[in-house]
């Protein structure tokens, strides 16, 4: 029983029309990757992700040298940025006096506004630098024997986009950690309190209990950023398709080869390539997001039913 | 005719829960009838069914007849939309829309419904139902407020003159006063009696002095039962059933 | 006892230094990158930079006044095409999205919101630039609609569901049919959210970069139609940046400068319709 109004019906069916239409582009936005994909995935098959070989000139192309650049610098940039923000978190949630929680939970979300090519920029006159003179060539110099921290040192590094990523995902980490933390129930807390616990210990208990699986998910949302950020990486990761153990040496990721190398991509078998290598990342991009969408849904069931 | 509504057997379920029971009862033309009974009753439930605001609950069903003009106002044919312009409804909440002047809430169900009217007939039209809603002379000069700035028992006023405004045959409102303050409420009382002489009210209360004084008649339901339905003033003094004596005299619920 | 209990104060208060110090560490990169967008970006910062057409290497002056047009039109373009589909939509999945088809079209959103924009771009260039045989402005919109669309999907959904339903009801009892109540009624209602959405959509998607590599390309000079190259503000600040020439790099900074103004002015913009709404 409802409105049978044609008119009402009328608007109903315009409205999902559109709607189809969003799930008909989701749809299609795979459907043309998996396309212009298929003659890369003839040629090289499943080689294609463990392939370290990236040549255009002989057409031959293998993804392992940006998967790795990807999944490394994404790791770096977690590494940095997960401490800081829940750090972060905790601090204007937990102990901020009242008239700073605002200012300071403002200026962390307006680093979320910041272009990633003004990121980019910054990386590249001012961070890069730094990190250069100040960290990597005393490190290598006094480190080097690690191969972690392997010279020579150029500048452009795994670790600069590891430090550039970091900042471009607190924003996100930070917000969601913030919800995580404010779903504890108050009763919860004050108990602790009331045993003659410190605010500290309160905090470790709560978040031991509570929050642990919630900043993970925080932390796997953080990641989906990170894997995807494009141009800050390709700015300063450095452009080299090889792979070398020391996070001080360049690397390549798989959104900066796209985007350095798609309008040079004259052959049909290198486009091809480049698409398969934003289909990997779609599909990695993809899952690293529902599964921090799992993880926080479960998290907020789980709140709900006051556990 | 003399019954303005027939209600015929009527039931209706929420899913599997059944909340109203075979109630069948006349209501009289520019009367003002009052629905009491214990929380949870059916009260709303049932004056919600009688003009259809239930559409498009998820999982509600009715069976039975409600008769408005002689037809059956659940039947195919009958236009939802046109019925609610017959029968208005005032709800419990103050619910004026709340981007919108005063002017713009009384005039909206005009704007709307189809028919198109010049700015003066607009205007003229919100002037005679904000008067019937006793609103007018407070409001005549700041008619482009927000709707939602004025105090509680001007907005319920205000909903009341919006309901006015589309020329309603019947008026439905849910506990129209429980929302508001004593000074608000005999104002919102007076104004149906006053408004009785035109329309045809139902008016759900909890409150037995109101229903006293503002009802010709009165039905008393229990557990989505009809218990009984008479003149107000049989109900108040000589209820023929124990169990609305109960509840009257407060023994009960 | 006496030991133990200092020791509890002790942690206590080193932690909360550190929690504080995180908290510091995480704004100073702000604080930071304003200053040298400031700084180095006042340099160029001249009228003839919003008025005047770059300049080749050495030749002092010029400026990214086709960077701002072919900014906003690629932007307008995108959210000309994006809002009506967006919001649209939006009201199907608060108004009538119950079931398997609107869980399908939620889940399409969420997982359209994660995908990263360089994957965007090689939409708009599968779709677009390879059957045209051109890089255009059609493109490079058809790219940032894909970024545009699903978040306006979802604030619109979001800000109807706020609408409360006695709104609804109270419109319905009026007789009034319920596709006006939905549009001129909720909508309206919600508006306020809804641009707010809107604005801060349009904010993300001037600042992107990667979407239009291949997709505008970019232009030396004012463009000649939208089915032609076209110059984008972040594509200049990318490319001066990565160019080997000092006054390039100024250039840069002046036009990461106009475009980081633009972007905080549109956020700003939306953070005051979202004042007014409450
Ligand atoms: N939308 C709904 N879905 C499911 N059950 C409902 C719904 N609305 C009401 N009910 C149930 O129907 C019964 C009657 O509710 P109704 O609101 O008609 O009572 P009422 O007499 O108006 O009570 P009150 O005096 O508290 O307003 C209750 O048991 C209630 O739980
Ligand atoms: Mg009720």
């Amino acid at each position: 029983m409802r409105g049978d109004n044609p008119k009402d019906v009328l608007f109903e069916k315009a409205t999902a029309v559109f709607a189809f239409g969003v799930l008909f582009l989701a749809v299609l936005l795979f459907a043309l990757l998996v396309r212009e994909s298929v003659p890369a995935i003839r040629k090289f098959g499943a080689a294609f992700l463990v392939t370290k070989t990236w040549d255009p000139v002989a057409e031959n192309f293998g993804a392992l040298p940006f998967i790795y650049g990807t999944l490394v610098s994404s790791f770096i940039a977690l590494l940095i940025a997960v401490p800081l923000a829940v750090g972060s978190a905790i601090f204007i949630n937990e102990f901020a006096p009242e008239w700073l929680k605002n200012p300071v939970s403002f200026l962390a979300e307006l680093l979320a506004a910041i272009p990633s090519v003004i990121y980019g920029l910054w990386g590249i006159f001012v961070l890069v630098p730094v990190l250069r003179d100040l960290l990597m060539k005393p490190a290598a110099h006094y480190l080097g024997w690690i191969p972690l921290f392997k010279g020579p040192v150029y500048g452009p590094s795994m670790l600069a986009a590891g430090v550039l990523l970091s900042i471009m995902i607190i924003p996100f980490i930070l917000s969601v950690s913030r919800e995580v933390l404010a779903t504890v129930p108050r009763l919860q807390k004050e108990a602790v309190l009331s045993l003659g616990g410190t605010h500290w210990e309160m905090i470790r208990i709560v978040i031991g209990q509570h929050c642990i699986p919630g900043i993970f998910g925080a932390t796997v949302l953080g990641l989906g950023r990170a894997l995807g950020e494009t141009m800050a990486v390709t700015m300063v990761i450095g452009n080299r398709p090889e792979i070398f153990f020391s996070i001080f040496q360049p690397g390549y990721s798989m959104a900066a080869v796209i985007a350095n190398e798609f309008t040079e991509a004259t052959g049909q078998l290198y486009l091809s390539a480049l698409v398969e290598i934003g289909l990997v990342l779609f599909l990695i991009t993809f899952v690293a997001n529902l599964a921090a969408k799992g993880i926080l849904n479960t998290m907020v069931a789980r709140a709900g039913r006051g556990l | 005719m003399e019954n303005a509504l027939q209600v015929k057997d009527l039931c209706a379920w929420f899913g599997d829960h059944q909340v109203l029971k075979n109630i069948t009862m006349d209501i009289r033309r520019n009367s003002v009838t009052s629905v009491m009974g214990p929380s949870g009753c059916g009260k709303s439930t049932f004056i919600r069914c009688l003009n259809r605001m239930h559409d498009l609950t998820p999982g509600f069903r009715v069976a039975g007849d409600v008769l408005f003009d002689g037809r059956n106002i659940y039947s195919e044919k009958i236009d939802p939309v046109l019925l609610r312009r017959k029968v208005g409804m005032v709800f419990q909440q103050p619910n004026p829309f709340p981007r919108m002047s005063a002017f713009e809430n009384v005039a909206v169900g005009l704007k709307f419904n189809g028919k198109k009217r010049s700015r003066a007939e607009m205007a003229e039209t919100v002037e005679k139902s904000l008067r019937m809603a006793a609103l007018w002379d407070e409001l005549k000069d700041h008619l482009g407020r927000p709707g939602s700035s004025l105090s509680g028992g001007q907005q319920q006023r205000l909903c009341i003159a919006r309901a006015l405004a589309v020329e309603p045959e019947v008026l439905l409102m849910d506990e129209p006063c429980s929302a508001l303050d004593p000074m608000s409420t005999a104002k919102i009382e007076e104004l149906i009696e006053d408004l009785s002489d035109k329309y045809t009210i139902v008016v759900v209360t909890h409150n037995m002095q109101q229903a006293g004084r503002i009802s010709d008649y009165v039905a008393f339901f229990l557990l989505g039962d009809l218990i009984e339905m008479d003149k107000a003033a049989k109900i108040f003094t000589n209820p023929a059933d124990k169990r609305t004596e109960e509840y009257i005299t407060g023994r009960f619920g | 006892m006496e030991s133990i209990a200092f020791r509890r104060r002790a942690a206590d208060r080193v932690t909360r230094g550190l929690f504080a110090l995180s908290a510091f560490v995480v704004i100073l990169p702000l604080f930071l990158i304003f200053f040298d967008l400031l700084w180095k970006g006042a340099r160029e910062l001249k009228w003839t930079l919003l008025t005047d057409l770059p300049h080749p290497v050495g030749e002092p002056g010029g400026g990214i006044a086709n960077g701002i047009l072919g900014t906003l039109s690629i932007a307008g373009l995108a959210m000309a095409g994006g809002i009506p589909m967006a919001v649209m939509a939006g009201i199907y999945l608060a108004e009538y999205g119950r079931g398997k088809f609107a869980s399908a079209v939620r889940f399409a959103v969420d997982t359209l919101t994660g995908v990263p924009s360089i994957i965007m771009g090689i939409f708009g260039y599968v779709l677009w630039v390879l059957p045209m045989k051109r890089f255009s402005a059609w493109a490079a919109a058809a790219s940032l609609a894909m970024i545009f669309i699903p978040i306006v999907v979802r604030t619109t959904e979001e800000m109807l569901k706020t609408v409360p339903a006695s709104v609804r009801e109270a419109a319905l009892a009026l007789g009034i049919e319920r596709w006006k109540t939905t549009l001129f009624i909720t909508v309206r209602t919600a508006t306020a959210g809804i641009v707010t959405g809107i604005l801060l959509a349009m904010a993300r998607i001037i600042g992107e970069t990667a979407p239009l590599l291949f997709t505008a390309l970019g232009n030396q000079f004012w463009q000649s139609g939208l089915d032609q190259p076209i110059a984008a503000i972040p594509l200049q600040v990318f490319n001066y940046a990565i160019s080997p020439y000092d006054d390039w790099h100024d250039k840069a900074w002046a036009g990461a400068l106009v475009l980081i103004g633009m972007v905080l002015a549109i956020s700003g913009g939306a953070r005051y319709f979202t004042r007014v709404r409450k």
